[in-house]
C-alpha cells in the first residue's frame, strides 16, 4: 500500500503550463478523486503520477521516496485507461496476465492470479474470449483485472466510466467503491463528472486551469466551497450567485445590498468585510424557501418535475435566472410570480477575488 | 371498396416492382457489357487458342489441336523452371519487402528531425518506372566495371561480380524488392499510425520493454495490413515483366524466365499463339491457387 505525495509539481508543454505547482498528499488506502472541467490538467497530473509523463518541476514521492525518475512499471501503480487499452489480439486471460508474463513469472502463478482476479470481477466465463467479443462493462472489468493481477500499491483510473451507458455507469460506480474496500489499495480516480466524484471519493481534488482549487471531503466541498469556482462546479443544478455590496456592518449583523435592489442581513462572523466592499452571495438551489414576501422576486419560467423534487427556473425582474430546488411545489405554474427567501444560515459569501469569506455559511 | 379493385391495385403494385427491376437491369447493362468485353472475351479467346494449333509463322497449319499445347508445355522443362522462378521471385520479394517495410515503418514512425524528407525518400522508388529502375540497377549499380556495388566490393577487397550472369535471380529479386518496399512501408506506416497509443502506454505500465512492446503489441497490430500488403503485392509480382526484359531477357538460359516471361517468349518471339495461350491458362490457374491461399490467410486474420 502506498502514500503518495506531490510537492510543487508542475508540467510545461513548450510554453504552456498545464499543471501549476500542485501540492497534494494522498494518504495510504485513500480513494482520491481528481475532478475538473476538460483541460484543467487532471489527466496530466494522473499521467505524471503514473510515470507516463515527465514531471517538469517539483517532486513526486511514493511512501516518502522520490520517484520522479522511476519508470512507470517500477512505481507499483497500475492504471486503467479511459479507452480501456485492452490488447485486441490477446484473450482476456492473456490481457490480464501480460504484466506478469513481462515480469517473467512462472506460468502456474500467472494462471492462479488471473483466475483469482477473474473471480473477483466475475469474468471467469470470459477468460478465453477476445476483447471485441465483450460488452462495454466486461471490457471495463478486464481493464481493472489487468490492474489487479499486478497487485499494485495503488490504482490510477483515467475517466474509466465515461464510455459506458448511464445505467452501467451507476452500477460500476458502486462496484468500484466495493472493490476499493476489498482491495484496500490507494486509488486515484480522474473524472469530469462531479456525481462520480461526490459518490465515490474519500476526498476530492478540484482542479481549475492547472491549479488545485480545493481539496476536501465531498461534503466539505459542497457546504464549504473555498472559492467561486468550486462553488459553481460542485453541485447540480449549480449554485446561484448574486453580486452584492456590503451595505452596513452592525452589532454582529452584516447587511448586503443585492444588485437587484433587495437587502439581506446575515450573521457576521470572523472579520467582517468593510462597508461598500463588493461581494458575491452564493445560494444553493435547495436553500430557498418560497414565501408570500421575500427579498427576491420573479416569475416562474420553467418547471421541471423530477418526482422526488421539482426544479424551478425563476426569472428575476432584470432577466437573471434563479434555479430553485424544492420538494413540495408541484402546484407552481410557469408564469406565476413568486418570492424567494434564501436560507441565510446556509448561504456562502465570496469576496471580490472569488475567495470564500470564512465562516459565512453554517455547516 | 370492392375486392376486384383491391386485387387490381395489388397487381399494379407488383407490375410496378417488376418494371423497376427491369429498369435497374437496363441501367446496369452497359457496365456489365463493358466488364464482360474486357474480362471475358480475352479469357475465352485465350482458352480457345490454347486448344488450337496456331503459329503465326505457319498460318496455314491452323486447326484444333486438343491437349497438344498443354502436353507440350507440361513436358517442357522450361515451363517447370518458369513456375519455380515465378515462385522464387514472388516469395523472395514478398519476404524482403515485408521485413524491410516493417523496419522502415517503425523507423519513420519515430520522431526525428527531417522525418518528412526521410519519408519522401523512402517512398520515392515507387514512382520510378520499372524499366528505368531496372536500367539504373543494371548500369549504375550492378555493372561489374562501372557499378557502385562493384566499387564497394573492391573497396573491401572482394572481387566485383557480374550480377546478371552469376546470380541473376538474386539481382532481379533485389531490383523488384527495391521497387516494392516503399509500397509495404507506406501501408504499414499508416497502419502504425492508427495504433492506439493507450495500448502502448498500458504495455509500458505492464512492464513491457521497447522490444517486447514491438513483439507483443505492434507486430500483432500489423498482421492484418501485412496480409493485405502481401495480397496486393502478389497480384503485381506474379506479372513482373519489364524488369526481366530490360536486364536479363529471361536468361542466362532460363534462369530468370518466369511464367509471364515464358508467355512473352512463346507468343512474341516464337510466334506460337497456341502454346502461349496454354501457358497463359496455366498462369491463371497458378494465380488462383496463390489467391486462394492468400484469401484464406486474410480471412483468418480478419476473423481473429
Amino acid at each position: 500500500m502506498a502514500a503518495l505525495e506531490l510537492r510543487q509539481v508542475g508540467k510545461w508543454y513548450g510554453g504552456f503550463e498545464a499543471v501549476k505547482s500542485v501540492d497534494l498528499a494522498i494518504a495510504d488506502r485513500e480513494f482520491m478523486v481528481f475532478v475538473g472541467p476538460s483541460g484543467c490538467g487532471k489527466t496530466t497530473l494522473l499521467r505524471m503520477i503514473a510515470g507516463l509523463e515527465d514531471i517538469t518541476s517539483g517532486d513526486f514521492l511514493i511512501d516518502g521516496a522520490r520517484a520522479n525518475a522511476v519508470p512507470p512499471d517500477k512505481r507499483g501503480l497500475a492504471m486503467v485507461f479511459q479507452s480501456y487499452a485492452l490488447y485486441p489480439h490477446m484473450t482476456v486471460a492473456q490481457n490480464m496476465g501480460f504484466a506478469l508474463k513481462m515480469a517473467g513469472r512462472p506460468r502456474a502463478e500467472i494462471e492462479a492470479k488471473v483466475r483469482e482476479a477473474a473471480r473477483i470481477l466475475r469474468l471467469e466465463a470470459e477468460l478465453g474470449r477476445k476483447p471485441r467479443m465483450l460488452s462495454g462493462g466486461q471490457r471495463q472489468r478486464v481493464a481493472i483485472g489487468r490492474a489487479i493481477v499486478r497487485n499494485p500499491k495503488g490504482f490510477l483510473f483515467d475517466e474509466p466510466l465515461s464510455n459506458l451507458d448511464a445505467a452501467l455507469r451507476v452500477q460500476m460506480r458502486t462496484e468500484l467503491v466495493k472493490l476499493h474496500r476489498s482491495l484496500d489499495a490507494t486509488m486515484i480516480y480522474v473524472t469530469h463528472d462531479q456525481i462520480e466524484a461526490m459518490t465515490m471519493a474519500d476526498r476530492i481534488v478540484v482542479l481549475n486551469q492547472g491549479e488545485v482549487a480545493q481539496v476536501g471531503t465531498p461534503l466539505d466541498l459542497y457546504h464549504r466551497p473555498a472559492n467561486l469556482f468550486v462553488a459553481g462546479f460542485i453541485g447540480s443544478p449549480k449554485m446561484n450567485f448574486f453580486p452584492a455590496r456590503v451595505a452596513g456592518v452592525a452589532n454582529g449583523s452584516l447587511s448586503l445590498a443585492l444588485d437587484g435592489g433587495a437587502t439581506v442581513a446575515l450573521a457576521a462572523q470572523g472579520a467582517p468585510p468593510a462597508a461598500g466592499a463588493a461581494l458575491t452571495l452564493g445560494v444553493r438551489p435547495e436553500h430557498f424557501v418560497l414565501a408570500a414576501e421575500g427579498p427576491l422576486a420573479g416569475s416562474v419560467d420553467v418547471v421541471e418535475h423530477l418526482g422526488a423534487e421539482t426544479i424551478l427556473y425563476v426569472k428575476e425582474s432584470r432577466g437573471a435566472i434563479i434555479v430553485v430546488r424544492t420538494d413540495d411545489l408541484a402546484h407552481v405554474r410557469p408564469g406565476e410570480a413568486v418570492h424567494l427567501v434564501p436560507r441565510l444560515d446556509r448561504v456562502s459569501l465570496f469576496d471580490a477575488e472569488g475567495r470564500a469569506i470564512a465562516d459565512s455559511s453554517a455547516t | 371498396m370492392s375486392s376486384t379493385a383491391l386485387a387490381g391495385r395489388v397487381v399494379a403494385a407488383e407490375s410496378l416492382a417488376r418494371a423497376r427491376r427491369r429498369s435497374s437491369w437496363l441501367l446496369l447493362f452497359p457496365a456489365v457489357i463493358l466488364l464482360g468485353a474486357w474480362a471475358f472475351v480475352p479469357l475465352v479467346m485465350t482458352l480457345r487458342y490454347s486448344f488450337e494449333r496456331y503459329n503465326l509463322l505457319y498460318p496455314e497449319r491452323r486447326g484444333f489441336a486438343g491437349l497438344l499445347n498443354y502436353n507440350l508445355l507440361l513436358t517442357d522443362p522450361a515451363f517447370w523452371t518458369a513456375i519455380f522462378n515465378t515462385l522464387v521471385l514472388t516469395l523472395g520479394v514478398l519476404a524482403i519487402t515485408i521485413i524491410l517495410g516493417t523496419l522502415f515503418a517503425l523507423l519513420l514512425n519515430q520522431n526525428f528531425p527531417g522525418r518528412g524528407i526521410a519519408r519522401l525518400m523512402v517512398i520515392a522508388p515507387f514512382f520510378v518506372l520499372p524499366p528505368v529502375a531496372a536500367l539504373i540497377f543494371k548500369n549504375l549499380l550492378f555493372d561489374p566495371l562501372n557499378g557502385l556495388v562493384g566499387w564497394l566490393f573492391k573497396l573491401v577487397g572482394l572481387h566485383p561480380i557480374a550480377w546478371f550472369t552469376t546470380a541473376p535471380m538474386i539481382a532481379l529479386v533485389m531490383i523488384v524488392a527495391w521497387e516494392w518496399t516503399p509500397f509495404a512501408t507506406l501501408i504499414l506506416l499508416t497502419a502504425l499510425q492508427s495504433l492506439d497509443t493507450d495500448q502502448l502506454e498500458a504495455a509500458r505500465m505492464d512492464g513491457a520493454k521497447p522490444l517486447s512492446r514491438i513483439i507483443y503489441i505492434v507486430l500483432p497490430h500489423l498482421a492484418r495490413p501485412a496480409t493485405i500488403t502481401i495480397m496486393m503485392e502478389s497480384i503485381f509480382l506474379l506479372s513482373i515483366f519489364a524488369e526481366i526484359l530490360t536486364t536479363t531477357a529471361g536468361g542466362p538460359g532460363t534462369a530468370t524466365t518466369t511464367l509471364t516471361y515464358l508467355i512473352y517468349i512463346r507468343a512474341l518471339l516464337d510466334f506460337n499463339i497456341g502454346g502461349a495461350s496454354a501457358a497463359g491458362v496455366l498462369a491463371i490457374v497458378l494465380a488462383n491457387i496463390v489467391a486462394l491461399f492468400l484469401m484464406r490467410a486474410v480471412a483468418r486474420n480478419i476473423e481473429t
